[in-house]
């Protein structure tokens, strides 16, 4: 696997460079039933196609941030900070 | 060691001797020699076994590219004599021959002829009996492979150093056309980067490009080697650095290869392609031989044995295999060279290398011999088109040459000089700069001017076809012994039209069956060879049976630059150099050089519980949180409350994750209202910094986070006589009613401000004392020097560790993993579930509160002084395993062995009796809930 990701502080890098933080999975807003805590915490939805995701800019700014990735042929579609 | 006279393009520096030894034998060498040439010039002729047959081989290619010449440097097998530098003080050492080079047992493999030893000789024999195989692969394994690799090896010995370029253009070759492309795109303002094996050595106008090259701004990477083309990523390898080079243009200068002939006996030492000799001669001044007979397809062949004769190497017959002489044919006649037309070698005779070689008319007919000890071989000019390739470049057959060419270029990839059938070094110089400027403009950089000179080369007339060849047989003096096709696998002419009539009639199954081309040299010998001798044996054409998929790696290379560990730098606290000093046992802890002990970890233990004791923390993670959300950003991320610590006070806390699994765990100390001081595990620093740094980026609080781990030395001073040093030194009141256990203030120690925070994770009245890493040494002076006359002593994390767990306090990743809950790790009191605010684990913590948990942490001790190993097994009842020893240690200070487990629930109260199953031991233990030393804090708080 190799692709290049576009941090939004630092412009074109690496993949090697960055930390993968999954895909976005956002927190339930309220208590969540024991059913949907257990998928938030270990049920992903593993999408064939574009997905968004969190990154870290681990051997740079150390920012996290938003990209826009087909997990079919690693484009990045779009990268932005949250 | 014999030599020519001096050479003008010569690598050789005949003022600097140096020596290695071969095989234990000491070999003299001039600075600039390869092994190879070294070797070759102390009249060493065998240098290695083959694969299969266990044959002599000699030097052929003197360019890194045919496998003959393998070799072990300095216990690492796989490395090319003829490449490879020599070094003062290098042991090399042969491979695949025992008991020696000269003497090789398993020759009998070659004498047994191919009756044994056919393609696909292993699968059919050795199937049979089933129950044998365990056997049989014993053998199988021992007989395979090229040397030996080390079966250990010091851990961080082999680092490889990645490096990431991202450039315009990338390009591959260091030879006129490479660097003509690379001096051009520069020129006309583009990043330009240049892999160089470096194997153009005699051109003598080399250096001269490269000097341009360099001033133009071109990033040479000398002795580069492109290992592939990955989606436009091109790896270059060098030394032990790997150059990950991503470009938006590349441009592959990669020229052609000299092809060997295939005739019988082909690979006897002393048979070597042509320009195996001319370098041999000319960047080294060894003789490649005295008598020598040249067989070429081209007049490549002709030039050389013009050169050579010059050199004093007496040519006795040239075989050209076109049917008639050409000028330069006629030249040689002339100056006495038998010139034989449409003649070529078709025996090679002899026991130890080359004795006599026999040359026939191709059609057949009377045959000449020669008494030779060198045959030079010619077959042709193979464009090294396997990185185009794989760049997603197409070829064709091309009849005239004989051999498959470039037909088509995939968007953005340019080819130059040779591989792209350009010959003539002016021609070449300009097929580069064309490349170049095309590959720059594409990119939109260049000027008026630089369009100009790209028009002028785009619409000048193609160059005049140049030499005249001839297409080489398939295989010539078939039947007279073995002629091979493959020199890595050892795959002769026979061994392809054995593969072809079994039913493996295509090339891709005929080279997984042979495992022709899959050897080092990867097709650069045999690809060629063995398509057309397929051709031959199906009565098809060549551009027919087509040629194999080409894929990476292109140069054998170590799995330790694709794999290896990376270069990680070792990091040191700012006080390392007084932990030398002090004779410290120093040792890897994560990335840190840490001093374990200083010699007596009992004893430096002792003097922590007995008087006092210092301690480097400064590894630990430091965070500054602020901002006017900070209270609040805390109290989300932790289980306890943050927001009504008391500026100047200190709490504990657990991170733990939505799961409600501990992450991490430290100390956190309010400095003001809006600004806290986090410490972190050593271990945790940069993952407790992402996490925080994550779950900011999600909930947009006003709060920044400041990561000062480098920027801060901590060093904790613990032990019954800690205050009375710490009053001598610093300017503020550390009575206990001023300064109380969990207070964090600041005072000035020795001239320097401090954040000194009052923590215990040794059991002692402690302090823990911040301040720059610049002034940490002098810090650490100040304290030594004035506890001296209380008796401190400096001590490692060795005794730290055991004073801890005197403590009970809990190590993250030592008596927790990834399972581990604040409840399973006997610390539910941190878990305030009745905190208003949600917080990150507050749902899974509720739901682990309801139920209780099925184990538990707990101390246990035990009497007779046996040490379970960390690990060791906790049984339960019935004797089944049901637990786990996270910690142990002999406490000197209770003088008993205490340690820390996890245990079934039922079991966790004090008194309870467990066994623990340690390697064939059974020890029982008993379980003890509460700290084994000062249980109830008072030393602590006192």
């Amino acid at each position: 696997m190799s692709f290049l990701l576009t941090c939004p502080n630092c412009g074109v890098r690496e993949v090697t460079d960055f930390g993968y933080g999954g895909e976005i999975n956002p927190r339930p807003k309220t208590d969540p039933s024991f059913r949907e805590l257990n998928a938030y915490n270990y049920f992903r939805t593993n999408t064939a196609g574009v997905q968004r995701e969190w990154w870290f800019h681990r051997s740079g700014c150390r920012a996290w941030f938003c990209a826009e990735r087909d997990t079919t042929t690693n484009e990045v579609l779009k990268t932005e900070l949250p | 060691m014999s030599r020519l006279a001096p050479q003008p393009g010569e690598r050789i520096d005949r003022t600097r001797q140096i020596s290695f030894t071969f095989d234990g034998k000491r070999v003299t060498a001039f600075e600039g020699d390869t092994i190879g040439s070294a070797l070759y010039a102390a009249g060493r002729r065998t240098f290695s076994r083959s694969f299969k047959y266990h044959r002599r081989r000699g030097l052929m290619c003197v360019a890194g590219q045919c496998p003959n010449c393998i070799c072990s440097v300095d216990g690492a097998p796989g490395a090319r004599a003829c490449i490879e530098p020599a070094r003062e003080g290098l042991v090399v050492e042969h491979v695949n021959a025992t008991p020696s080079l000269e003497h090789d047992v398993m020759e009998i493999t070659d004498r047994a002829g191919t009756t044994f030893t056919p393609p696909g000789f292993y699968y059919k024999t050795f199937i049979r009996p089933r129950r044998l195989w365990p056997l049989y692969e014993k053998l199988l394994r021992n007989a395979a492979g090229l040397g030996k690799l080390r079966n250990e090896q010091p851990e961080r010995e082999w680092r490889t150093e990645y490096r990431r370029r991202h450039a315009d253009v990338l390009v591959v070759g260091g030879g006129i056309a490479g660097l003509s492309a690379a001096t051009a795109a520069a020129h006309a303002g583009a990043d330009v980067v240049l892999a160089d094996e470096g194997l153009g050595g005699q051109l003598s106008n080399l250096d001269e490009l490269t000097a341009a090259a360099r001033d133009a701004g071109v990033e040479i990477i000398d002795g580069g080697s492109a290992l592939g083309s990955f989606d436009g990523l091109v790896p270059v390898w060098q030394g032990d650095t790997l150059h990950q080079v991503r470009a938006a243009r590349h441009v592959f200068a990669t020229g052609t290869i000299e092809q060997p002939l295939v005739f019988a006996r082909n690979d006897l030492p002393g048979v070597m392609l042509s320009g195996g000799a001319l370098r041999l001669a000319q960047s080294y001044a060894v003789a490649p031989g005295r008598r020598a007979v040249i067989a070429t397809t081209s007049d490549r062949g002709l030039r050389a044995a013009a050169t050579l004769r010059g050199l004093g190497v007496q040519v006795v017959a040239v075989c050209d295999l076109r049917p008639e002489p050409n000028e330069l044919g006629r030249a040689l006649r002339r100056a006495g060279v038998p010139v034989f037309a449409g003649h070529t070698v078709i025996e090679a005779r002899g026991r130890k290398g080359v004795d006599t070689a026999i040359i026939a008319p191709i059609a057949g007919g009377d045959e000449h011999s020669f008494d030779v000890d060198l045959v030079l071989m010619s077959g042709g000019a193979m464009p090294a088109t396997s990185l185009l390739l794989q760049a997603g470049a197409r070829t064709e057959y091309d009849e005239r040459h004989g051999h498959f060419a470039l037909a088509q270029l995939p968007a953005g990839v340019f080819a130059a000089g040779e591989v792209a059938g350009v010959t003539g070094d002016d021609a070449v110089a300009r097929s580069g700069e064309l490349a170049g400027l095309r590959a720059a403009h594409e990119l939109g950089f260049g000027d008026a001017d630089t369009r100009d000179r790209l028009d002028v080369l785009e619409t000048a007339p193609a160059d005049a076809l140049a030499d005249e060849v001839t297409v080489a047989p398939a295989v010539a003096g078939a039947g007279r012994g073995k002629c091979f096709a493959c020199f890595c696998e050892d795959v002769t002419s026979k061994d392809i039209g054995l593969s072809i009539d079994e039913g493996y009639d295509s090339i891709e199954l005929s080279k997984r069956y042979t495992t022709v081309t899959m050897g080092p040299c990867q097709g650069r010998m045999c690809q060629l060879q063995s398509v057309r001798l397929m051709a031959q044996h199906n009565g098809t054409s060549l551009g027919d049976v087509g040629v194999t998929t080409a894929r990476p790696p292109w140069v054998s290379v170590p799995m330790g630059i694709l794999g290896g560990r990376p270069v990680e730098p070792a990091k040191r606290s700012s006080i390392h150099s007084r932990h030398r000093a002090l004779g410290a046992n120093v040792k890897w802890a994560g990335d840190w050089r840490r001093a374990y002990d200083y010699g007596d970890p009992a004893g430096e233990a002792l003097a922590v519980n007995r008087a006092a004791g210092l301690i480097d923390v400064s590894t630990l993670g430091k965070l500054l949180v602020r901002g006017s959300d900070a209270g609040v950003f805390l109290d989300r991320l932790y289980p306890n409350r943050f927001s009504d610590l008391k500026p100047g006070r200190i709490r504990y806390g657990v991170i733990s994750s939505d799961a409600g699994r501990i992450v991490d765990d430290g100390t956190i100390c309010r400095l003001d209202d809006e600004t806290y001081y986090v410490t972190t595990t050593s271990s945790g620093a940069g993952a407790v910094e992402e996490w925080f740094g994550w779950w900011l980026a999600d909930w947009m609080l006003d709060v920044r986070i400041t990561d000062l781990t480098q920027g801060i030395a901590a060093v904790n001073l613990a032990g019954p006589r800690a205050r009375e040093i710490m009053s001598a030194v610093c300017d503020i009141d550390c009575s206990n009613d001023a300064f109380k256990y969990l207070d964090g203030k600041h005072a000035t120690i020795a001239g320097v401000r401090c954040l000194v925070l009052r923590i215990g994770f040794v059991g002692e009245v402690g302090y823990e004392i911040h301040c720059p890493a610049a002034l940490g040494e002098h810090v650490w002076d100040a304290l030594i020097a004035a506890g001296e006359p209380h008796g401190l002593r400096p001590f490692g994390l060795e005794p730290q560790r055991v004073l801890r767990l005197q403590k009970m306090h809990i190590l993250v990743g030592q008596d927790t993993d990834s399972e581990s809950t604040p409840f399973t790790a006997a610390m539910p009191w941190i878990v305030k579930l009745d905190k208003e605010q949600d917080f990150i684990g507050k749902w899974a913590l509720t739901h682990y509160s309801e139920q209780p948990p099925s184990i538990a942490l707990v101390g246990f001790t035990l009497s007779n002084g046996d040490v379970p190993t960390e690990g060791a097994v906790v049984l339960g009842e019935d004797g089944s395993p049901a637990g786990q020893v996270t910690s142990s240690r002999h406490s000197p200070a209770l003088d008993r062995t205490i340690g820390m487990a996890w245990v079934p629930a039922a079991l966790a109260h004090d008194g309870a009796k467990i066994t623990i199953s340690d390697v064939g031991r059974q020890l029982a233990a008993e379980i003890q809930t509460r700290p084994f030393y000062d249980p109830d804090g008072e030393l602590l708080r006192s």
